[in-house]
């Protein structure tokens, strides 16, 4: 069977390889290279070394942005998380009215990231004004809570969805056998639960932060890196150093920029795997 | 026992309902502000429901509709949606089955590259991307749907290959023997078992699509008009000198209420559909 499957390769595999070339291999593999080069278009490349990497590492608001973001990112994954894991332990209990609280806390993540930055726009800016502050383009800290509520608001809903299918995946034996034993419900959850919540944590923990570190709609909408960048986020910052400035050296720039983001990410994405994995109990 | 039991149960359900109305209170407040009039919606007064004075009836759907394109935009929305969702979902799980069966150096090494690809911000392509859809003349709405099956590959195969791993390979071993061709085997009898799987990814690579801003802004060629509804409500803001408050709050909701249709028409399916993404993810 394995042989004549491979026979129609071309008719399996082409369609989707020649996408995968066009729509990222090459791309990706030219915007390696670009990123040693100064242009502004593709056919004008002039090979300028390793210059566009030391600039980007030693540019401040590049530095700034990273820090930004990762603290961003950190925050707004604990915040989900929690709120999420609080919220499906909730609904597995059988209290009335799951489906309904369900469907409601879901709906934002099919929202987009534009319209959901502008409604927390004008809903925050108001907020603010009635309590006399200034808006949320004006002060950065205020930005930050910000994008911090929005990544709440959009995701909590979606990891506590990936959190009740974990929580209905444990053996009710388990249960029954820690309520027999006299567990509280405290020890329930840190002995019994949790432990055997791992992968879904793992899965959590995983998009969170990587949607934290990604963020681009968002941010573009709700603050678009207001006040003078300071509420700028990493991929922001590239498509700001890309499109937002003229001059000949930005473009490469930008596409060194591109590759370090595009490194931090994989890295972050394997560690955090590696780590959270380890825990895991095996069933 | 069981009575202390409800009380905490009821505090519970006070709680979440409150929580929920919290959760809604956003997508309400955007939908009687699109109510009022223009000169009514302001920073400070966005909370305030429409009175008689301020209420503008459909005015702003209207406005909307008739001259700021969001027709066409809602239209060129659904084009490369649809389009690239059907796209994806065949050639992918024809890719993935292809992948999962045969068991060479290289379609192994075809996994990794998808599975990389996944991981790959939109950043790090972004200049090039939209420079090689030009040169391909792909940057229309009717044509990019190549590219996002190229970008889009990465998740769809994946999630494919984690379920069709499920599938006892007798039956189609089976079908084969019987002399069904590879072709046959798989439209008239993978297919139909991959149908719940089928659901799945295209209800991720929907969500997905339909909101996508960065990848269609800079891929569909705008000198010809070709805008997507994300695109337009960014329009909305970024290039008039002053916003127009209005329209815009109608195009948000004109955005939101397809969504809200088909979620409450298909609820189990999403909701089944992401629980089901993240375990093989």
């Amino acid at each position: 069977m394995e042989k004549s499957i491979k026979k129609y390769w071309p008719v399996f595999v082409i369609p989707t390889f020649t996408a995968f070339i066009i729509g990222f291999a090459w791309p990706f593999l030219q915007g390696l290279y670009l990123s040693f080069c100064q242009f502004i278009t593709i056919d004008r490349a002039n090979f300028n070394g390793i210059a566009n990497y030391i600039y980007a590492l030693t540019e401040e608001q590049f530095g700034y942005s990273f820090w930004f973001t990762s603290l961003f990112a950190i925050v707004s994954t604990l915040c989900i998380n929690i709120a999420g894991l609080a919220i499906a332990l909730a609904l597995t209990r059988g209290i009335r009215g799951t489906n309904l609280f369900r469907s409601v806390f879901f709906m934002p993540n099919l929202i987009g990231g534009i319209v959901l930055g502008y409604i927390w726009n004008i809903l925050l800016n108001c907020a603010l004004t009635l309590l006399g502050k200034p808006l949320l383009s004006l002060h950065a800290p205020y930005g930050f809570i910000g994008l911090v509520i929005l990544m709440c608001w959009q995701q909590i809903g979606y990891m506590m969805i990936i959190y009740i299918a974990g929580l209905q995946a444990i053996p009710n034996d388990y249960l029954e056998a820690a309520r027999i034993d006299g567990a509280t419900e405290w020890q329930t959850l840190w002995k019994v639960k949790l432990p055997n919540l791992m992968p879904s944590i793992t899965i959590c923990l995983f998009l969170s932060l990587t949607n934290g570190f990604k963020l681009f709609d968002q941010n573009l909408a709700l603050t678009g890196g207001d006040p003078a960048h300071a509420t700028e986020m990493l991929a922001l910052n590239i498509y700001q150093t890309f499109y937002g400035r003229s001059g000949p050296q930005w473009k490469g720039y930008g596409q060194a920029k591109a590759v370090i983001f595009c490194i931090l990410v994989i890295v972050i994405s394997l560690l955090q795997l590696r780590s959270t994995r380890s825990k895991e109990v095996q069933q | 026992m069981e009575h202390r039991h409800s009380i905490k149960d009821t505090i519970k359900s006070v709680i979440l309902a409150i929580l929920s109305l919290a959760w809604v209170y956003p997508v309400f407040m955007i939908l009687f502000n699109s109510l009022k009039q223009e000169t009514s919606i302001t920073t400070g007064t966005a909370f305030e429901l429409p009175t008689s004075e301020t209420f503008a009836g459909l005015m702003n759907y209207i406005n909307a509709l008739t001259s700021q394109g969001f027709l066409s935009a809602f239209w060129y929305s659904l084009v490369v949606t649809i389009t690239s969702v059907v796209l994806i979902l065949i050639c992918c799980s024809m890719c993935a089955w292809f992948i999962t069966r045969v068991n060479t150096w290289y379609s192994k090494a075809l996994y990794y590259l998808f599975v990389f690809s996944m991981v790959v911000p939109f950043q790090m392509l972004m200049f090039t991307l939209s420079a090689t859809a030009d040169r391909l003349h792909l940057s229309s709405p009717y044509t990019i749907c190549i590219i996002y099956l190229g970008f889009g590959a990465g998740l769809a195969v994946f999630m494919f290959c984690g379920f069709m791993k499920s599938i006892p390979i007798e039956i189609e071993e089976a079908a084969m023997i019987d002399g069904c061709s590879p072709i046959k085997t798989f439209f008239q009898v993978v297919l139909p078992i991959l149908k719940p799987t089928l659901i799945s990814v295209g209800i991720l690579e929907t969500m997905w699509l339909w909101n996508d801003y960065l990848l269609p802004y800079l891929v569909l060629d705008r000198t010809k008009g070709y805008m997507t509804i994300p695109i337009l409500i960014q329009y909305f803001r970024g290039s008039y000198g002053r916003v127009e408050m209005g329209p815009m709050m109608a195009s948000i909701m004109m955005n939101i209420i397809p969504i809200i249709v088909v979620y409450l028409l298909c609820q189990k399916h999403i909701i089944k559909g992401v629980a089901a993404g993240a375990v093989k993810g």
